[in-house]
């Protein structure tokens, strides 16, 4: 992924099967060689995090697939024997669940990370917008999985939102009824939701290969947002990114055994330990929390289409970004301006969260509604508008120049550092 | 009047749909905080309370209430209540289970076994809800984690540190202990009662427990192992409960423990190669600068 390959196989074996199959040769030049830039902070590490957790989540959910039936009569028994009689199923259980939501608090760290230093700005369009791609199909991973227990909230929060696609004149209907498998949510719609659950994963891992594929030809970006130039703006990934991103890792998994084994059940809702009943509606159906940002947006709107609309809107409108952010700048750290309203944008989408987990109605509305605005004014007016008005501190000239100053630039290749081989390919 | 009318009807009509998920209503009481021994990153379950827990479920609330995900051997098992292979054994014999189809194509009954669930106390959940005045006694296999009360901000951010887990524990102790008579405003429906925590304060349960109701068993000073009071049966049930909802709580705080030390060793020598590795490298000897 990242050009020639400058790996030599030392055995015959080696060489026998790397002039049929270069692969050893790829991992080689991805993930030893592949030279990154020096200044990476540890933002950069939540790639490194999220390829964990999807790897997490797609072994403890294929061991749980062979407990768990997806059937109405049979889902939450079947979840709560998991629970009780399968060796260490408590366990796989509790990971995977809040599996989920630790991945969603790895990739809401890496979209702001990406937001703040630019790194949707040229050269790495595609990267961004097969990130966006991936968001989306987590998401809808993310609520099947949520249907699965069979619980009351995964049963009205089914409803909800497959309900939501009746919205679209002329077909929704139809589509609300292709989803469900009938007409109403049912049996049917569990079942596929389990298949497409059991699915989406793998095809998440097909655009993770396209997107570090596509982040392995301009290479990462960094906070000074400048490109690399030459191989002292470098350090080959392995030593130096490999243990960088295990230290990150297994700091972030102590994080995540920290809700595993002590509040196993805090990320969720109690509501969703009494089994589905279509007969009883739950005094509030709230999704997730990381949905809750969006549900907000959703609600804000009076009408259903247009709330539906806005909804998908708010991540629709993360494709343009490449294009709709106008500065050629791409670091936060250089536009005092954009730093700013990136702080305010942070918390307008932290306050939609709140907003989302409230009751709509009365003032709850209203600070939707200004939210809401707040958030596509952020995309659609303040960044276009920025890029023309706002007068950028002085970039750096180079990586190396940024990190070591003007002057430790000139004798950097001095540097231990640099007696390692650095092979750019 | 008309109001009022309405607002009484939707009171029992949200008793009568169990009202388990209106937690939220406007008309919640906050449950106290009681001490829980499973409580904290090293919380326990006290099995000698959860045999006397298990003494008043099995006299009182179970008359009424299945547990569909308790098995007799559940009984028997390491952090639970911890009753002697043989006296599970005993005490599922005492149960009749039935079973079948024979090779005549007929059902019977036999003597229960350690392998056999909880029988339920009605055949479905429609002779539940006809035996108790139309309100059905929900399940209690998992009740203890399904019910909960709003924490609001900011204690919520605190619940994560402080590994607060206890909602469904402290809501179901006090609503056991919390049948009062109504204020002066508020007319009971008949067949109703008044609870200051149940959400619209409108339940079909009448108050379970009463003092001395339950024999508990003698300590060796001829005494009572514990008051024979209503708020330690609650509080003794409600463990039993919380045991039956969580019945590997033990195991995962124990193992979360030894999964922490583990973490925190490793991290720490990641961190010390991590520095050791990054201290040949120029401008990054006091780590990168964000």
């Amino acid at each position: 992924m990242s050009g020639h390959s400058t790996y030599v196989p030392k055995s015959a074996v080696g060489k026998w099967f790397e002039s049929r199959l270069p692969i050893v040769g790829l991992i080689h030049s991805s993930f030893v060689v592949f030279p990154n830039p020096r200044n990476l902070n540890y933002l950069w590490t939540f790639g490194g995090i999220l390829a964990f957790m999807l790897v997490a989540q797609i072994l403890t959910g294929v061991v749980l697939a062979m407990h768990y039936t997806p059937h109405v009569d049979f889902a939450f028994s079947s979840v709560e024997a998991i629970m009780r009689d399968v060796n260490y199923g408590w366990l796989l259980r509790y990971l995977h669940a809040n599996g989920a939501s630790m991945f969603f608090v790895a990739v809401y760290i890496h979209i702001f990370r990406g937001l703040y230093y630019g790194s949707y700005k040229a050269p790495r369009e595609i990267l961004w917008i097969l990130g966006v791609v991936i968001f989306l199909l987590m998401m809808a991973t993310a609520f099947m999985g949520y249907v699965l227990p069979w619980g009351q909230m995964s049963f009205w929060g089914a409803m909800v939102i497959t309900n939501l696609f009746s919205a679209f004149p002329i077909v929704g209907e139809t589509i609300v009824t292709w989803l469900w498998g009938g007409y109403s949510v049912a049996n049917p719609t569990l079942n596929r939701f389990f298949s497409l659950h059991y699915l989406l994963p793998f095809m998440i891992a097909g655009v993770v290969i396209l997107h570090i594929w596509a982040l392995h030809v301009p290479g990462s970006n960094n906070p000074a947002g400048v490109e690399k130039q030459t191989e002292k703006d470098t350090l080959p990934f392995h030593p130096y990114f490999t243990v960088k991103d295990a230290l990150a890792l297994v700091c972030f998994i102590i994080f995540y055994c920290w809700f595993v084994f002590y509040t196993p059940n805090f990320l969720g809702h109690a509501d969703n330990y009494i089994p589905a009943n279509p007969a009883v509606t739950p005094a509030h159906i709230v999704p997730e929390w990381y949905f809750l940002p969006f549900y907000a947006i959703l609600r804000a709107v009076p009408d259903k289409l247009g709330g539906v609309l806005l909804m998908f809107g708010a991540i629709a409108v993360l494709v343009f970004l490449p294009w709709l952010d106008t500065s050629k700048v791409k670091s936060a750290n250089y536009r005092p301006l954009f730093r700013q309203f990136f702080w305010v944008f942070a918390v307008v989408c932290v306050l939609l969260g709140w907003v989302g987990a409230k009751p709509a109605e009365g003032g709850y509305i209203l600070l939707a509604r200004v939210l809401t605005a707040y958030y596509f004014a952020h995309f659609l007016i303040i960044l276009p508008l920025l890029g023309l008005f706002e007068t950028p501190k002085k970039v750096p000239a180079s990586i190396a120049e940024a990190v070591l100053g003007k002057g430790g630039s000139a004798n950097a290749m001095a540097a231990g550092a640099h007696a390692e081989p650095n092979t750019k390919g | 009047m008309k109001r009022l009318t309405f607002i009484r009807a939707a009171f029992a009509a949200a008793a009568l749909a169990s009202a388990p998920a209106a937690m939220a209503a406007g008309a919640t009481v906050e449950p106290p905080s009681l001490k829980w021994t499973f409580s904290g990153p090293f919380g326990q379950y006290d099995a000698t309370q959860l045999q006397r827990g298990f003494k008043v479920f099995r006299e009182v609330c179970a008359a009424c209430h299945s547990a569909e995900y308790l098995a007799f051997r559940n009984l028997s098992q390491p952090g639970g209540p911890e009753f002697s292979a043989a006296q599970v054994k005993a005490l599922a014999a005492e149960y009749k289970i039935k079973a079948g189809p024979n090779d005549q194509g007929e059902m019977y009954e036999r003597p229960g076994r350690p392998a056999d669930r909880w029988p339920s106390p009605f055949p479905n959940k429609e002779a539940a809800a006809a035996a108790n005045g139309g309100a059905y006694p929900p399940d209690m296999s998992v009740i203890a984690k399904a019910r909960t009360y709003e924490r609001g901000f900011p204690r919520f951010v605190f619940d994560i540190f402080t590994q607060f887990q206890e909602q469904g524990p402290d809501y179901l102790a006090a609503l056991l202990t919390g049948y009062t008579d109504p204020p002066k405003d508020v007319t009971v429906p008949a067949g109703k009662y008044y609870n200051t925590y149940f959400p619209g304060h409108i339940i079909a349960m009448p108050p379970p427990l009463n003092a001395g109701a339950i024999e508990y068993p003698k300590g060796a000073d001829g005494r009572p192992q514990a008051p024979e009071t209503v708020e330690q049966y609650a509080k003794d049930v409600t463990a039993f409960l919380m045991w039956m909802a969580e019945p590997k709580l033990e195991q995962r705080k124990e193992l979360g423990f030894k999964v922490m030390i583990f973490l925190l060793v490793f991290a720490g020598l990641l961190y010390f190669t991590k520095k050791k590795i990054w201290s040949k490298v120029e401008g990054h000897a006091h780590g990168p600068a964000f």
